[in-house]
């Protein structure tokens, strides 16, 4: 535990010295792009002068450099090719530092694979004195029994989402209230050593230095959720290229996470394998003639697919928009039933409020919420992500929801476990001893 | 259709790939680097600049004709007519003063206003003893207009080495030859004379009721004056406040006529003691009838 807390507090502590530079790099590394924020930080309100409030706390950043890059290496949301997304990241930072015209050292990531997996945990401990004092909290936060996740991964998120006080529950902030029994329900998200390893190689490749990591479920809700979704209870899909991520959030809170295995780039499969035709024609195809719901109108629209295949004069085959239809709606219907079978396991029905915001570049597809809100529930929308300032136009899409809520969580990241302090009776003994030895051995 | 080797062709050639090399991308970041940036955009052209000019310059030869070079330009530019002085106007000095002024200023017309040493020149010009004060300028039409401020002789001074002639602060201004050269100016004498010269003057301003008498004023030990009056008379005044121990004994004389009485020192040096010393026939007729000059001394 000590070591997850002194590699979680050292990237918290590389993340406020970025902020005193007041530059930072967002970096959403996925399957189909890998896109790269250059934030500037000046400090609250410095951008307005009309005496109106900031937007959600976030106009104290501004994006100065934005650039993407097709993703190369990079399947399911994990590294695949090490050098290849070394490269891709490399093109991605430097186009965004050539736009912001600085240079940064520091980034903040997320992924979208990596096996995410969320676990509840509870904690329970006798208040020293009458009040809750901080070192309280610590002591609640460390009390919670943490389960077994198994050998070969690693805590990404630990936040606590709700304290209880003696009978009453639901407390956001318990410091200063009088009690005798405080608890605590902590969301523990973990994921595979492994591919955050691989990612953390990668980026130091490149000469920079890891300030965050998120995982791209939960970024993309806090960018795609507005306030109220995310109060009264609501999921967040976000269907990326490789991955569809998904996080349910509550009371401001996420409190499940998740992700399936397939997105986008699979129906660019299955189209490039029903059609004969290569991937770049069939990512072309879908993008432009693709859909999930099909009329009578779409037989009648020919589309020309152009395979590539050598054969210039004979090879002019042609579909009908409801052929691509049909090809491409078993695909998302696949995804969209695993994400409810998910949603299911997750308990997501007991919640007060349903709601289900698809975002991420291939919740696109024409139809796609028509065919979503059969499958998933009622109350679905398309969502795209919050704005921020500066960025520009063409990264506005869904397609951006994880890297604007990368932003997000670079301006305020939410109290984690690691930001509390280390409960005195939890410092490992010998410690002085141990700082002395640093000192002579680094100095 | 297409040939076949164009289709080879480009099968061959890979992709451009747009990711930047390790070193391009490293390359890139210290370019951005606000330190490296300057240094590159300032230091390092300051230093070529620096390095060429010092290269260049390293080869005496090329120093000397450089040097040359700017030395011919100067001159050039110098030994325009504009720049040039061609004589020199001395005013406000006498003839023979005017005529030592210019044998003083040994600079050969006509001159570069840029080689003269204006400052320099005052300096020879005030060093000269007739000259109060110099004022040097180069005038329009290449003149070297020279102001002189004489100084105007107050007292003939008699030393050991002959007669000069003082101004009233003391200053010597020339030799004399002789006394009758002068006449009109007082005589002073001793040694250290002219360093009290102002005091010499006010003693003598003070003496105007027997000025016809007055013969000169004699320094003593360089600290006090001897008023000398024809007939060998003499009065000695103190240190300290001899204008008013003077007045005193002129006052004296109004009143009582002392000198012309048979009397040859009046001792005024100290003001609470004034002294006479009566001459032998005086003396002689004291012993035989009344004192009637002691009373009058008392008084």
């Amino acid at each position: 535990m000590t070591d997850l807390y002194q590699s979680q507090r050292a990237m918290r502590n590389m993340r406020r010295a970025a902020m005193q530079r007041g530059v930072i790099a967002i970096l959403d590394v996925g399957t189909s792009k890998i896109a790269c924020l250059v934030l500037r930080f000046d400090g609250p309100e410095q951008f307005r002068e009309d005496g109106l409030g900031s937007m959600a706390g976030q106009s104290s950043f501004r994006v100065i450099g934005a650039a993407t890059t097709r993703s190369r290496g990079v399947r399911f949301g994990e590294i695949d090719a090490m050098q290849e997304t070394e490269r891709a990241i490399r093109t991605a930072v430097q186009a965004a530092q050539k736009m912001a015209n600085v240079r940064v050292d520091h980034v903040i990531a997320c992924l979208a694979g990596a096996h995410p997996r969320s676990y509840g945990l509870a904690g329970e401990i006798e208040v020293q004195g009458s009040e809750v004092s901080e070192q309280d909290v610590a002591r609640v936060l460390a009390a919670c029994d943490v389960p077994d996740y198994g050998p070969g991964r690693e805590v990404l998120h630990a936040q606590p989402v709700n304290f209880a006080l003696d009978h009453r529950t639901g407390l956001a902030d318990p410091r200063g209230q009088i009690g005798h029994r405080l608890a605590c329900d902590m969301h523990l998200l973990t994921a595979d050593t492994s591919a955050l390893q691989n990612l953390l190689h990668c980026i130091k490749r490149c000469d920079l230095e890891l300030a965050g990591l998120a995982s791209s479920a939960y970024v993309s809700g806090v960018a795609s959720l507005v306030e109220d979704e995310q109060e009264l209870g609501a999921a967040c899909i976000d269907m990326g290229g490789g991955a569809t991520g998904l996080s349910i959030f509550i009371k401001k809170h996420m409190i499940y996470a998740d992700s399936v295995r397939m997105g986008g780039d699979h129906v660019t499969g299955d189209i490039a394998k029903g059609l004969q035709v290569p991937m770049a024609t069939a990512e072309r195809i879908k993008t432009f003639y693709g859909g999930v719901v099909a009329t009578g109108m779409d037989d009648r629209e020919m589309i020309e697919i152009g395979g590539d295949s050598g054969d210039w004069e004979r090879d002019r085959r042609k579909v009908s928009r409801t052929e691509l239809i049909g090809i491409m709606r078993p695909r998302v219907e696949e995804i969209l039933e695993d994400v409810r079978a998910r949603l299911d396991a997750a308990g997501f029905e007991h919640l007060p409020s349903q709601q289900i915001v698809l975002t991420g570049g291939a919740s696109q597809i024409p139809g796609l919420d028509a065919l979503a809100a059969r499958i998933l529930g009622q109350n679905v929308r398309l969502g795209r992500p919050l704005r921020v300032q500066g960025l520009p136009q063409a990264a506005t899409g869904a397609a951006f929801a994880s890297a604007v809520g990368l932003c997000l969580f670079a301006a305020h990241p939410q109290d984690e476990w690691w930001d509390f302090e280390i409960p005195a009776e939890r410092y490992p003994a010998r410690s002085l001893k141990r700082a002395v030895k640093w000192f002579r051995d680094n100095w | 259709m297409r040939s076949l080797n164009a289709e080879e062709g480009r099968l061959a050639a890979p992709r451009r790939d747009p990711a930047p090399s390790r070193v391009a991308y490293r390359m890139h970041r210290l370019w951005l680097t606000p330190l490296f940036r300057s240094l590159l955009r300032v230091g390092l052209p300051a230093f070529l600049l620096a390095m060429a000019a010092g290269l260049w310059l390293s080869d005496p030869a090329r120093r000397a004709s450089l040097t040359e070079r700017v030395a011919d330009v100067s001159k050039s530019v110098q030994e325009r007519p504009e720049f040039m002085v061609t004589m020199m106007a001395v005013d406000g000095a006498s003839e023979p003063l005017a005529n030592a002024i210019r044998s003083v200023v040994a600079v050969e017309f006509p001159v570069s206003s840029f080689a003269l040493d204006l400052e320099a020149l005052r300096a020879t010009i005030e060093a000269i003893d007739a000259v109060q004060r110099a004022e040097l300028r180069v005038r329009a039409g290449g003149v070297l207009q020279v102001d002189v401020t004489e100084r105007d002789p107050a007292l003939v001074w008699r030393t050991t080495q002959g007669l000069f002639l003082l101004d009233e602060t003391g200053h010597t201004i020339a030799g004399l030859t002789a006394r009758e050269a002068r006449p009109d100016l007082p005589l002073v004498a001793g040694i250290g004379a002219d360093a009290a010269a102002p005091e010499a003057l006010a003693l003598l301003a003070a003496a105007e009721p027997v000025a016809g008498r007055v013969r000169g004023l004699v320094r003593v030990g360089e600290r006090r004056w001897d008023l000398m009056l024809d007939r060998g008379q003499r009065v000695l005044l103190p240190e300290v406040e001899p204008v008013a121990a003077l007045e005193r004994v002129i006052a004296l004389d109004q009143a009582e006529d002392i000198f012309e009485r048979d009397l040859t020192v009046v001792d005024m040096r100290s003001a609470k003691r004034p002294t006479l010393r009566l001459g032998p026939d005086a003396l002689a007729r004291l012993r035989g009838e009344e004192p009637r000059v002691t009373r009058a001394a008392a008084n």
